[in-house]
């Protein structure tokens, strides 16, 4: 193995990771606010769809991202409604807003484009493209440095980079402000913030917001910055990833990043070694690709340590009458 | 409301059927849709090409869910439509339950499989003769010396595109590398077009030039990666050629339209068994058009002519995966 290879991996990771850790904030802000969220699946799906469906309406790839983000807001208003206001259970909102999503994507494509639920493929302004840094082909022929900088850090979409500011970012929020703290408090203890004449309800719906939003990147970036139109079920699982991911980095936001990057770095080299011979011995293919969500398992059973909730999670919030 | 309207109108086209008493025939697309650009628009265009030069007429009808294909192939046997036609081997477990109540009716299925069904006509294509050809043709493009493949889900039938392309490609230049990825070994795996940019640009990195894609929705995202890195990439099943002009080297042609004609035009005489198609009966191509005119140079179309016909004739034989669950040219 190579070094470029390494860095063609490396580079494979970083587009990997970023819908997973744009989704896995999202959950982050979520349940950080007492609000589980497995929807967040039907969400990305959503704002896939509507991101590449208006996109390819409307010729630009920002009026798609906004069109994608207003789907995930909405989608997440409606899970806020059923699980905030009417107090129903959150994971059996969750089940039906990705169930909801898998269904209308597909019917809605259909009725508007009749190419199988599928929406036209995007082209120039239609979709992100990868932006090029200043210098990056003058430096690729630098060892070491040249390989990093033009294949690593350079060619990515515009997504990717808002990705990983929105994990400073997100720790800022969560963790130096007054409003992050009655976020969490508002995962923990409810009463409490309420007693202290915060509204609880308002609370929780602006964190589902921040969820839609974030979810909405998410599929914007999957349908219009890695794929180039969306296909029925695009998502495939990656929701589920990044709750995965979420419960693995104990809903903190450094630790969501080295999740996501850990699972995107082991989706990368599943694609990368189908076939791998260690020690003459080959590999079979199954577990390449299984490898993900085995080390997922080992991971969460022996590693992580006790992944604990917020306490305040799943529970709707009753006044004390 | 447009939605509303569709599933009345569907109801209505099924319900008005149920007073004709000449026997029609039927025509059920799977979930892709009549006009998916690919495997559906190609059974439709067989069917309307035999409605065009007979005169005759044909229902047919597009599955908007899973749960609607038993429902539609039995609404259609009721109503005496016979032969019934369905698309995809997604129809498969429906067909069986269907079949074994309406004995009178002949049922196709194309790429399905119902065993034990007297009435049930399954038509298969020899897609490794098919891809052999496009094999060839890609390892001639290529000045990598590295060619690949990208399956949807490893399923046999998938395996035998694979092997048949490996065995094209070794047989123009016996040392070349021919790489080969599956997206997966779930039904997701046709769904995943970001897997399949992924995974092409992995095959990108290991040298391949010339791409071939047998992965359904995922396909599109691995033709997108190799237009937009600039290697060729062969489509499947339709001609897909125009979704990328000059930069999609040729496509893999099943000829699902032809299959189609030829049941129709046998109308009540078409009798279930099997029917598989080859190169021989036009039951596999591949695709040239104007998109593809620049790229395919008169030495690799004489070539591929050539073993074209070696194969029609019998003098070159094709392994087919199927055939013993094994690959001469590659290893999974």
């Amino acid at each position: 193995m190579d070094f470029m290879t390494i860095i063609q991996i490396l580079d494979s990771t970083m587009r990997l990771a970023t819908p997973l850790l744009l989704a896995c904030l999202a959950g982050l802000f979520s349940e950080r606010a007492g609000i589980f969220d497995i929807g967040l699946e039907g969400k990305m799906l959503a704002a896939a769809f509507v991101s590449a469906a208006v996109a390819a309406v409307s010729g630009s790839v920002w009026v798609g991202l906004l069109a994608g983000m207003g789907a995930s807001i909405f989608l997440s208003l409606l899970h806020g409604l059923a699980s905030i206001t009417f107090r129903g259970d959150q994971l059996i909102s969750g089940v039906a807003i990705n169930f909801l999503a898998a269904g209308l994507t597909v019917v809605i494509g259909q009725s508007w484009f009749q190419i199988g639920g599928r929406t036209p493929s995007l082209s120039g302004d239609g979709r992100f493209l990868p932006i090029n840094w200043p210098f990056a082909e003058a430096l690729s022929e630098t060892p070491v440095i040249g390989g990093i900088y033009s294949e690593l850090i350079s060619g990515h979409t515009i997504l990717v980079y808002v990705s990983l500011l929105i994990v400073p970012l997100s720790w800022y929020v969560l963790f130096r402000t007054r409003f992050g703290l009655r976020l969490r408090a508002v995962g923990e203890n409810p009463a409490a913030v309420d007693t202290a004449g915060v509204s609880v309800i308002r609370l929780r719906y602006s964190a589902v917001i921040i969820c839609g939003v974030l979810c909405g990147l998410a599929g914007a970036y999957l349908a219009t910055g890695l794929a180039a139109g969306f296909v029925k079920e695009m998502t495939a699982g990656r929701g589920f990833i990044a709750l995965a991911a979420l419960i693995f980095a104990k809903w903190r936001p450094w630790h969501a990043l080295y999740a996501c990057l850990l699972f995107g770095f082991l989706e990368a080299i599943g694609n990368r070694f189908q076939s791998i011979e260690i020690i003459g011995i080959s590999v079979p293919v199954q577990f390449m690709q299984a490898l993900p969500y085995i080390l997922t398992v080992v991971i969460l059973a022996g590693f992580v340590g006790k992944a604990v909730p917020p306490r305040a999670g799943g529970q709707p919030y009753v006044k004390e009458r | 409301m447009t939605l509303m309207t569709k599933i009345l109108g569907a109801a209505a086209t099924l319900a008005l059927s149920a007073t004709v008493s000449v026997a029609e025939p039927a025509v059920i697309y799977d979930l892709g849709g009549k006009f998916d650009k690919s495997f559906n628009e190609s059974a439709f265009n067989g069917a309307q090409r035999w409605a065009d030069e007979t005169g005759g007429t044909f229902r047919d009808i597009e599955l908007q869910s899973e749960a609607q294909r038993e429902q539609a192939i039995r609404r259609f046997a009721e109503a005496g439509f016979n032969p019934v036609v369905t698309t995809g081997f997604a129809m498969s477990s429906a067909l069986g339950t269907v079949a074994a109540d309406f004995p009178d009716t002949t049922f196709v299925t194309i790429d399905g499989y119902v065993p034990d069904a007297p009435n049930v006509l399954i038509v298969s294509f020899a897609e490794h003769e098919g891809s052999y050809l496009v094999g060839m043709m890609a390892a001639m493009a290529s000045e990598s010396n590295t060619v690949s493949f990208i399956g949807g889900m490893d399923i046999p039938l998938i395996r035998r595109f694979a092997c048949g392309y490996a065995q094209g490609a070794k047989a123009v230049s016996g040392d070349i590398n021919v790489v080969s990825n599956m997206t997966g070994t779930t039904p997701t795996a046709w769904n995943d077009p970001v897997k399949g940019s992924e995974l092409t640009r992995a095959q990108i990195a290991q040298g391949s030039d010339v791409v071939y894609a047998a992965a359904g929705g995922t396909g599109i995202g691995v033709l997108q990666t190799a237009a937009d890195e600039g290697i060729l990439s062969i489509g499947v099943d339709s001609n897909q050629n125009p979704m990328h002009p000059g930069k999609v080297l040729t496509s893999m042609l099943k000829r699902v339209d032809n299959a189609v004609y030829a049941v129709l035009s046998a109308g009540d005489d078409a009798k279930g068994g099997f029917q598989s198609l080859s190169l021989a009966d036009g039951g596999v191509d591949f695709a040239m058009d104007e998109n593809n005119a620049s790229l395919v140079s008169a030495e690799m179309q004489t070539a591929v002519e050539a073993a074209k016909a070696q194969i029609i004739a019998g003098e070159l034989s094709v392994h087919n995966y199927t055939d013993d669950d094994s690959c001469p040219a590659l290893n999974f």
